[in-house]
């Protein structure tokens, strides 16, 4: 089954996606809704799989959740909780039910989560499972055995633009190309000179790019991100222009900082598109699109 | 190379011996008196907790290599006190009461935690530097072993988690890639770290390991 998302991204367009968390339980009724807000809206949805090593309603039961409301699920799937014949399973449970695209991570570490005591798995990277998908397509599985019915999948990745030291994360990027990726969503950037400079390199690949555009929700946000989260940085004049405004104005703000950055990647076609993350506030991506003028 | 332990909290200890009134201590004089968690001094220490607690320590000895042939001579040294007790406490790391079990017919109770196979970098100072994987690529990756040094054991270079330089686990720690990219670079072997490493064989030598050399 081909993926309707292939054929958006080498349509030329400028491509949106979005995310949606699943819940730590089984009332959907908050996800379901915003499936339902964004699925007419975005190119496609990624659903997050147990983000930031925390337990939750798995991503493939939020990827069904939109398959039946008619969207396009991007299958997140990390390498921190199954071993090489979970993976598998799982990836031939998705081809099964028509969810054709993964964005294939390595996993946050399991102490930064909330099962502090839980064994990382990590017997595959995000290399080795984006090779996998490729060889399951070509009928096999890891084990050189033949597959009765073999997967098709449009594979994603991730890369960190604003990485320190960036070098070995480009490496990785091109590695990651190699071994089969056909999309990558990047980690959230803000600053739009380093971006580009990325994007001069990784124009030399046959892959599309979405940038990584995460909703600044307060100066506090900002501030957090920056000094806490590797690979993201927010500089100081949008902290300034944040801080300026009254506590109550910042989310209005932050969209319209949201917006203004995928406007500009658009004009000038830095990028193939964007991917946005909302974080707890996914109610408001539709309006980040408005503010793009999207 | 030394075993490197940490000994148990002392209620986990109290509650291992909950049944038994009699213990005999045995220390270990070689990497956990290096540790200072089952030389002389830590045994002594042991003895006095113990008794605070009301146990009878019927005897106690720090065996030179507890995890050596030798220490079933030390053993039967000790065997009139060991006969009396009702339990040992093994102050040494997991090798030490593994092979201590073998000699003596009483419950053997670790005191320690056993952590890793680590080198001591500074004096007091103990790094795990290989994991023992059976399928050794540190050739490739300068010397560093990113099974053991990276936090989620990634052999294709670095995690999204790289914080200039530092592991998203630990602002203290390096991350491993950023220190192999270095060491690569310094020696102009980057194309290495470009090089695709297949899934891992975690059964190179399936468990349990044995090998028998003839
Ligand atoms: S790869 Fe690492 S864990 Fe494996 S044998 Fe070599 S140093 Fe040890
Ligand atoms: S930050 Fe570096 S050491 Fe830590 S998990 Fe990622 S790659 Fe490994």
């Amino acid at each position: 089954m081909a993926s309707r998302f292939k054929d958006v991204l080498n349509s030329g367009k400028f491509v949106i996606t979005s995310e949606v968390a699943p819940p730590k339980g089984t009332n959907l009724e908050k996800v379901l809704h915003h499936i339902e807000l964004l699925k007419d809206k975005v190119d496609a949805i990624n659903v997050t799989d147990h983000q930031s090593s925390v337990m939750r309603f798995p991503s493939i039961g939020g990827c069904l959740a939109i398959k039946e409301k008619g969207g396009e699920p991007i299958l997140q799937m990390t390498c921190r909780d199954r071993n090489r014949l979970a993976l598998q399973a799982e990836l031939l449970f998705a081809s099964s039910r028509g969810i054709n695209n993964v964005l294939c991570l390595t996993g946050d570490a399991v102490p930064v989560g909330d099962h502090k005591e839980a064994k990382g798995v990590f017997d595959l990277d995000s290399l080795q499972l984006l090779k996998t998908i490729r060889l399951m397509e070509s009928g096999q599985d890891l084990g050189g055995n033949d597959l009765d019915g073999a997967v098709e999948f449009c594979a994603g990745a991730t890369v960190t633009p604003g990485a320190q030291p960036l070098e070995p994360q480009l490496i990785k990027f091109e590695k990651k190309v190699e071994a089969g990726a056909e999309f990558f969503q990047t980690q959230g950037i803000y600053d739009l000179d380093n971006f580009g400079k990325f994007m001069e390199h990784a124009r030399k690949f046959p892959v599309k790019i979405l940038a990584g555009i995460i909703l600044l929700s307060s100066a506090r946000m900002a501030k957090y991100m920056t000094q806490n989260v590797p690979g993201i940085f927010v500089p100081q004049n949008l902290i300034d222009e944040l801080t300026a405004v009254p506590k109550e104005e910042m989310l209005n703000r932050g969209i319209e900082i949201a917006g203004r950055m995928i406007a500009a990647l658009k004009k000038d076609s830095i990028c193939d598109g964007v991917h946005i993350m909302a974080i707890g506030k996914e109610e408001v991506v539709p309006d980040i699109l408005a503010a793009a003028g999207l | 190379m030394k075993s490197i332990t940490r000994q148990k909290p002392f209620e986990e200890i109290r509650q291992q011996l909950d049944s038994f009134n009699r213990v005999f201590i045995i220390g270990c004089g070689t990497c956990a008196t290096m540790t200072k968690t089952g030389g002389i001094e830590q045994v002594m220490e042991m003895k006095s907790q113990l008794q605070g607690v009301d146990k009878l320590v019927s005897g106690w000895t720090v065996i030179p290599i507890a995890c050596d042939e030798m220490s079933e001579v030390a053993m039967k040294e000790n065997d009139r006190a060991i006969q009396n007790s009702n339990c040992a406490l093994i102050m040494s790391c997991a090798l030490g009461v593994h092979k201590i079990s073998t000699y003596i017919d009483l419950p053997v109770i670790p005191a320690l935690d056993t952590l890793f196979i680590g080198v001591e970098d500074t004096p007091g100072y103990f790094r795990e530097v290989c994991a023992q994987c059976g399928q050794c690529i540190i050739g490739e990756t300068a010397g560093i072993c990113p099974i053991t040094a990276c936090h989620k054991g990634l052999v294709n270079g670095p995690c999204g988690g790289t914080n200039n330089g530092k592991c998203e686990v630990d602002k203290e720690k390096d991350c491993a890639w950023t220190l192999i990219y270095e060491r690569l670079k310094a020696q102009k072997r980057l194309d290495l770290m470009r090089k695709y490493q297949p899934p891992h064989n975690f059964q190179a030598s399936p468990r349990p390991r044995t090998v028998k050399i003839s």
